[in-house]
């Protein structure tokens, strides 16, 4: 059934050629005017400089540019048309990282005076407002999950996954176990960093690998826990979009061994209002809210990873937690076990605040919806992308999945020689975005799609007459894939240096004491 | 509450129900629940979130939010002394309008072909930090000033092979705090004494306790209480001569006019960019920096991100990547160093904006327009009664500590006489130590005006007799 509407884009990127801001130094030009001194105190305090010790008087000023104003502002705004942001391209692409509508409304509140010019240690009775918005997330939080409390202070979904391992290994300590239970458990299919925070903690990670249904074995789990298991950390459904119907099996066997259950929900979208980490049995889980509830990714941030526990686990959360005595709203900082701070102040508020207005605007049958027609898109694009030449979907054969699919170009490889890097930078000739998955590469060639809620049929239909039209040259011409991108921000990247200490250069100055003759 | 039964959302296109019914068909599904097939019934949530229902249209949402924030006071409205790891520095226009650029705002993890501009302005970020930090390289910002510190410490474990870190105890408590916890239970973390009367490092207790088993040394400067620490290189060659390593926060406001932590020996430095262009956000802003010599050894023991800039197929053009990917959990999982993730892009994309407005000048004058502000703001204080401004003998920059112990009076009875006023009073130290009791952390930036300072001035004189 061929979407007439759906074209294919004589799509091209803004492409400004733009200089390095240091290249446009013009020396006595300056952006900013900084306030003057008023005579008075000039008059009584001198020139202030005095009186720092002499070492510590910075000796040459910092080699920042000399640009005017304009300028300054030009730059930026080319380098911004030089990205491509959800706003402006159907980007369903990017599997894993629900990619969702970010409310403009939320980013109007967010700047609202009473959200941005308050400070984190004012007297709390000046910022009722802020601790009633923390509160009430967290009530939301717990009504989708089931924990019991929650602590919005993590800064990402790896910092929550950090937290979590922290919280299980003071739970382990408290009873004496913490040195015996040095392992924890998670699958390939689970964010890299339930393996690597863990890490952090001394524990010795215990990767499971997927059996041929695509999913973590419960006869393996069986195998690797012990009375050394301290814990799992698990994602579910996984990064392959398949959901683990033997969960509640998973976390009996580690509660049998002693060990605690960490649930990583940054696949939550597909599953508001459906199913809940309580009733999975976990013991924590976290939420990105930079995902699932609308605020948006910030090119890597600012994020926020809300953290929920059960009741047993509640004394080690990171202080303070927000609480209620029927009156006002206040920081809690009594809990007697907490493992104190994991980032400074309460949590990244100006994103708790875009959460919280997504949510109400949405309200729960909003939230249900959301993830319904999220999983609907996800089978959509699932029925036609099998249907592709050179396109499969392993695992869970004939099976439907969740909110995202990890597909493979195998036999696109197999026929063409077409990498999925390739197609990767082809897809960017017309305006899209095409991610392949965490390292390693289990499935081979792999591509990962996850559509969201946000996203019409028409432009679902648009993004794969595109994937269409990439395979299409693939099989007919390869070789105009192999010099993409053509309409881009600029042409195919030499990658080499960047893997050479002599070559690499993560700075300017760097830059240019490696690359270029300084007179 | 929209009392609307069957309603579309407008950020739910397919919600419409003839579209549904399109797609379930092609699909060939009857309904939705089937594609939920692997959830078994035992795991569906069969109860009710107790949840509002939506709030309806957008004008209503705006009202409800606006109310609920109607509820605090800000530091617009008020005049407010407060520092303490957040602070109130003028933020330009451009940083703002940089920072709501829909594409920034938007954009994830794409290539560095479409998502160039992204690359480019966290390469440039990473640059013009360099420059104020006086290094080679800056990493892609992690989360905070806590993480920042936490993994510089970790680094130096990994580079020494050590597992003692010795930490100051004039650092920002947080930071301890998060040190601790992140070190568990790799590290030993032992806190070094002060000079009880110049707030500074206290030489004889760091020569006590340094040994050939401490990886690294953290302090910061200024302080968490303002105070400027002048032994810095004196602190580093103790810490070099025992093979260690110096690792030193800072506050990059004041480094227009201060001499950046390379300078007198640091081996890392970390730090947050909050100053730098980011509104305060209730401490929700944060975004933390480790900056380094571009030496193999310290650059593969960065866990964050470092884009690095290369060449393209056409002359001229230039190309951004990621250096050393395969020392990151993204590409090793657990075999990488620490983890990386979604963190402070954006922070860090506006923190640039601000150094390429500020240059070289804008920074010095800043510094310098602080420096005398806040000893202005010292040099009146100390004319009232009772009070020690400042609590300890040195050079300050921009916090310090306000000693009320002898006034008769709390530091929480006369914050609440300020409050009446509309002044946010310093912090009160008193929960830290002893020594702080009935103390209150003053913060004063380019952002007070004579007349502010001199209304606190007034006010303090009325609350103290």
């Amino acid at each position: 059934m061929k979407n007439n509407k759906a074209k294919v884009r004589n799509f091209h990127q803004a492409k400004w050629d733009e200089e390095i801001i240091f290249e446009l130094d013009t020396p006595g030009e300056c952006g900013m005017l900084t306030p003057q001194i008023e005579p008075e105190i000039e008059q009584l305090v001198g020139d202030g400089i005095s009186t720092l010790p002499q070492n510590m008087k910075r000796v040459r000023p910092p080699e920042l540019p000399e640009v005017s104003q304009m300028r300054v502002l030009k730059h930026f705004l080319r380098l911004s048309q030089q990205c491509l942001g959800a706003d402006f391209n159907i980007d369903i692409g990017q599997g894993t990282c629900t990619v969702k509508y970010n409310p403009k409304i939320n980013e109007v509140l967010a700047g609202n005076e009473n959200a941005s010019q308050i400070h984190p240690l004012q007297d709390q009775s000046t910022v009722q407002g802020a601790l009633e918005i923390m509160y009430k997330l967290e009530s939301f939080l717990k009504e989708i999950s089931g924990m019991d409390r929650f602590s919005l202070q993590p800064s990402s979904g790896s910092a929550a996954i950090f937290t979590m391992a922290s919280i299980i290994q003071a739970y382990h300590k408290s009873r004496g176990q913490a040195e015996q239970r040095d392992e924890i458990i998670t699958t390939i299919f689970s964010h890299p960093s339930d393996a690597a925070a863990a890490a952090v903690k001394g524990y010795k990670v215990i990767t499971l690998y997927q059996n041929e249904d695509g999913l973590p074995d419960a006869e393996a789990l069986k195998k690797v826990v012990s009375n050394r298991t301290a814990g799992l950390l698990i994602t579910n459904p996984e990064d392959t979009g398949i959901f683990n119907p033997r969960i509640v099996e998973f976390t009996r066997i580690v509660h049998q061994a002693g060990g605690l259950c960490g649930y990583d929900q940054a696949n939550a979208n597909g599953i508001l209002g459906i199913t809940r980490a309580k009733e999975a049995d976990f013991d924590l889980c976290f939420f990105n809210l930079h995902k699932t509830f609308g605020a948006p990714h910030g090119c890597g941030g600012p994020g926020s990873g809300s953290l929920g526990v059960n009741k047993k686990l509640m004394e080690f959360l990171p202080v303070p937690v927000v609480g209620f005595d029927s009156e006002k709203y206040f920081l809690d900082y009594n809990l007697p076990n907490t493992i104190g701070k994991t980032r400074s102040f309460y949590g990244a508020f100006p994103v708790i605040l875009k959460a919280y207005a997504w949510i109400m605007s949405l309200g729960a049958d909003g939230l249900t919806e959301a993830a319904n027609v999220a999983v609907l898109n996800n089978n959509y694009l699932l029925e036609k992308i099998k249907k592709i030449k050179g396109a499969a979907a392993p695992y869970a054969k004939g099976r439907h999945r969740i909110e995202q699919v990890r597909y493979s170009w195998e036999p696109l490889f197999a026929d063409t020689g077409i990498t999925t890097e390739e197609v990767t930078f082809r897809l960017a000739d017309f305006g899209f975005h095409l991610w392949s998955s965490h390292h390693p590469f289990v499935v081979p060639q792999p591509f990962t799609i996850e559509p969201t809620e946000s996203y019409s049929k028409d432009e679902l239909d648009e993004y794969l007459a595109g994937l269409e039209h990439v395979v299409r040259e693939a099989y007919e011409d390869p070789e105009k894939l192999k010099g993409a991108p053509y309409n881009s921000v600029v042409h195919k990247i030499d990658h080499s240096t960047l893997d050479d200490p002599k070559k690499w250069a993560i700075t300017w100055r760097s830059y240019l004491k490696k690359h270029k003759c300084t007179d | 509450m929209d009392k609307r039964k069957e309603f579309v959302h407008p950020y739910i296109p397919n919600s419409v129900p003839q579209v549904k019914a399109r797609m379930l068909k092609e699909i060939g599904v009857e309904s939705i629940e089937e594609l939920y097939e692997d959830i078994p019934e035992s795991l569906r949530f069969k109860g009710k979130m107790n949840i509002p229902q939506a709030l309806g249209s957008e004008y209503d949402l705006k009202r409800h939010v606006e109310q609920i924030l109607a509820k605090n006071r800000s530091c617009s409205k008020n005049i407010s002394f407060l520092g303490g790891g957040c602070w109130r520095h003028y933020v330009p226009a451009i940083c703002d309008e940089i920072n709501h650029r829909s594409e920034f705002l938007t954009a994830y993890a794409g290539e560095p072909y479409e998502d160039h501009g992204r690359f480019q302005s966290l390469f440039e970020y990473q640059s013009l930090m360099a420059e104020l930090l006086d290094v080679d390289v800056v990493n892609v910002p992690t989360y905070d000033w806590c993480q920042a510190a936490s993994t510089a410490m970790r680094m130096a474990e990994r580079i020494t092979g050590r597992s003692e870190i010795l930490v100051v105890d004039t650092v920002n408590p947080d930071r301890l705090s998060a040190i601790r916890n992140y070190c568990t239970p790799v590290l030993t973390v032992t806190t070094l004494k002060h000079d009880e009367q110049t707030g500074m490092i206290d030489l004889d207790d760091l020569k006590a306790k340094m040994s050939a088993n401490v990886a690294g040394v953290y302090f910061e400067n200024p302080s968490y209480l303002g105070i400027i620490e002048s032994q810095g290189q004196a602190i580093s060659d103790i810490v070099h001569s025992n093979g260690a390593l110096s690792v030193v926060g800072v506050d990059p406001i004041c480094l227009g006019l201060l001499t950046p932590p390379s300078g007198y020996g640091a081996d890392i430095t970390c730090g947050d960019i909050q100053s730098l262009g980011l509104h305060m956000y209730y401490g929700g802003a944060l975004g933390g920096f480790i900056a380094t010599r571009d030496e193999e050894k310290f650059v593969m023991e960065y866990p964050s991100r470092l884009f690095g800039i290369t060449k393209t197929a056409v002359e001229g053009e230039y190309g951004f990547g990621d250096v050393a990917y395969d020392r990151t959990s993204f590409g090793v999982r657990e075999k990488g160093k620490e983890f990386v993730g979604t963190a402070a892009a954006l922070w860090g994309i506006t923190a640039g904006v601000y150094l390429s407005l500020m240059g070289p000048k804008g920074m010095t004058e800043l510094g310098r327009h602080i420096l005398q502000k806040s000893q202005y703001a010292m040099a009146m204080l100390s004319k009232l009664k009772g009070v020690k401004v400042p609590r300890f003998e040195s050079s300050h920059f921009k916090e310090f500590v306000v000693d009320f112990s002898q006034t008769g009076k709390t530091v929480e009875q006369i914050n609440k006489a300020l409050l009446d006023e509309n002044i946010f009073g310093g912090h009160d130290l008193g929960g830290l130590s002893k020594e702080l009791d009935n103390c209150a952390l003053y913060c004063v930036t380019e952002m007070h005006t004579k007349a502010d300072i001199d209304k606190l001035v007034t006010v303090l004189s009325k609350c103290l007799g």
